[in-house]
């Protein structure tokens, strides 16, 4: 899989709560939760995501509540893929069976906001297209993308049709 | 082994070790009001339901409900557990989820739970490898009855000394976050030992239900001999309250660092310290003295259980008399979903167990949390205090 947009970048600990407030926690419908995605740290959110499909930050993004509406609004509202240096497990969790590209990067520290950057999943890097500097990243394992390539664990099961996981 | 390779040894029938990814056989699977967003996933699925006695619901996060689309929630929920023969429905009179999952039963020893609430590490005080998972996941357990894992590696974390006056389970584990950090032990398993190994499970619970602010996949008390990632000991002989500051749950300090700063609220209560040995600690502080008039005091006891043991002890007439507002139990004043909002620029201190920016309600709020003992001495002064002064 290769995805190439720009990106927006924030810090570390971005939790799920001021990914997907609590206040809204009795939406299920997956296009009104994109509607208020990371409202409470970033109100131009959903400006910045027409022109950059790729978040990037810093370490334990996605701490906190296990709410998989954190993963969903940011799929719904147009992202691609959430690079950080680390992620929460409950949330990186939440992004595999939602169908949403997640990858880990040491050096995600080099990418900075505005870049433009191409990832290619199979080679494993990252290429800042501004600067050309390629940034490598360890693979997920071989049957987390097949989750994220079938769109996500429902897809998957679906596509498996049988009583198992 | 350590207790996590032992429990999911045992979940999946062959002998494992950390790092070694498994697909594990669910004992009990737990969701609250999401359970709303579980039916509609797993509608989508479309499958049967494999595991209906495995399945618990439990009404907590938003009840009564506080507008109609969760009132709809709720019935879908109501609905779909009748016409499903689910027997394990606790609708909003029992309590917090996590809370009626020990009183009931539900949570044992040795048992695999998945729960759709990332402070379900709290049956982790009765030596369950119990973890929170998605709503999405857990569709996809209801359908099969099993979930893919991988083995935690364990952190040893030894807990000694003497408990000083004043200071509690929660403080120990908010200085523990303090060091670890809030992604510390991110994906690991947590042994605890030591004087925490003794404690009562109120206090247990406390702990394990923190373990997750620093990452923690599940927690334990005292355990195997197993192969250890790293061992951490601390000695709580000299610590005083501890309390966490804005915004985010590693960012604790010592009591005398922050005492005197003015609040607007002061919450008892949540999956965190909502039980009958918190609401005693606070009664007793409190009687005889009243809740300063600057301050709102809510009190959640954390189930219908709790709530009725401090009727007959006396507790909820302390708590009414001096000035607090005693609450049904639930979970939305913590998530800011429901019941004692903060409006701009007002500061709360809480026993519960996040201090994120914007939880329990404004953005421009701040959350300060501690031990129900400093909630309550701060609630009576109108400002962070040391209970150490009520002792």
């Amino acid at each position: 899989m290769k995805i190439k947009s720009r990106v927006i970048k924030y810090g570390d600990d971005i939790n799920t709560d001021v990914i997907f407030p609590g206040r809204y926690l009795e939406i299920i419908d997956p296009n009104e939760m994109a509607e208020h995605a990371m409202e409470d740290i970033d109100t131009h959110f959903l400006e910045k995501v027409k022109n950059a499909k790729i978040i990037v930050a810093g370490k334990n993004f996605g701490c906190g509540s296990s709410r998989e509406q954190a993963a969903t609004c940011l799929k719904y509202a147009g992202m691609s893929a959430v690079i950080a240096k680390s992620f929460a497990r409950i949330f990186f969790r939440n992004a595999v069976n939602q169908g949403l590209l997640v990858i880990e990067c040491k050096n995600a520290d080099k990418i900075e906001e505005g870049n433009e950057i191409e990832i290619d999943t199979e080679e494993g890097e990252i290429k800042i297209l501004d600067s050309g500097e390629i940034l490598k990243v360890k693979p997920l394992p071989h049957f987390l993308t097949k989750i994220i390539d079938a769109g996500g664990l429902m897809e998957f099961i679906k596509m498996r049709g049988e009583n198992e996981i | 082994m350590t207790l996590a390779e032992e429990i999911l040894s045992e979940k999946s029938g062959m002998k494992v070790e950390a790092g070694d990814i498994v697909e594990a056989t669910v004992d009990k699977a737990m969701s609250h009001d999401n359970a709303a967003l579980v039916i509609k996933k797993f509608e989508e699925i479309g499958l049967p339901l494999k595991i209906p006695e495995k399945i618990v619901i439990i009404l907590d996060h938003r009840v009564p409900a506080n507008t109609i689309k969760t009132a709809e929630n709720h019935k879908i929920i109501r609905e779909f557990v009748k016409k499903n023969g689910i027997k394990n429905f606790y609708d909003i009179n029992h309590g917090i989820c996590h809370q009626v999952m020990i009183e009931k039963g539900h949570a044992q020893e040795g048992m695999l739970i998945v729960g759709t609430d990332s402070h379900t590490t709290s049956y982790g005080a009765l030596n369950a490898f119990s973890t929170g998972i998605g709503a999405t996941e857990m569709a996809s357990v209801w359908a099969t009855g099993k979930i893919w894992l991988k083995v935690p590696k364990t952190y040893r974390i030894e807990v000694n000394g003497n408990l000083p006056e004043m200071v509690f389970a929660k403080d120990i584990i908010l200085h523990i976050i303090g060091h670890l950090k809030s992604d510390g032990a991110n994906y690991k398993a947590c042994e605890f030992h030591g004087i925490v190994k003794k404690m009562s499970l109120a206090d247990k619970i406390t702990i394990a239900n923190m373990s997750m602010e620093m990452g923690a996949k599940t927690a334990f008390f005292g355990g195997g001999d197993g192969i250890y990632e790293k061992n951490f000991e601390f000695d709580i002989s000299e610590l005083s309250p501890q309390i966490a500051c804005p915004h985010t749950v590693d960012n604790v300090k010592n009591i005398e660092d922050v005492e005197g700063k003015e609040i607007n609220q002061a919450v008892l209560g949540s999956c965190t310290n909502g039980r009958i040995e918190d609401l005693r600690v606070s009664a007793k502080i409190l009687k005889g003295r009243k809740v300063k008039k600057s301050v709102r005091f809510l009190i959640f006891p954390a189930s219908m259980k709790i709530y009725r043991q401090a009727l007959e002890e006396g507790l909820i007439k302390i708590f009414v008399d001096s000035g607090g507002v005693v609450m049904n139990p639930g979970c939305g004043c913590c998530l800011g979903a429901h019941e004692g909002i903060l409006a701009e620029n007002e500061i709360a201190i809480t026993s519960t167990n996040r201090n994120f920016r914007g939880r329990m309600g404004s953005k421009n709020s701040e959350i300060y949390l501690a031990s129900p003992a400093t909630v309550t001495a701060s609630a009576i002064e109108g400002k962070i205090a040391d209970p150490r002064k009520f002792s």
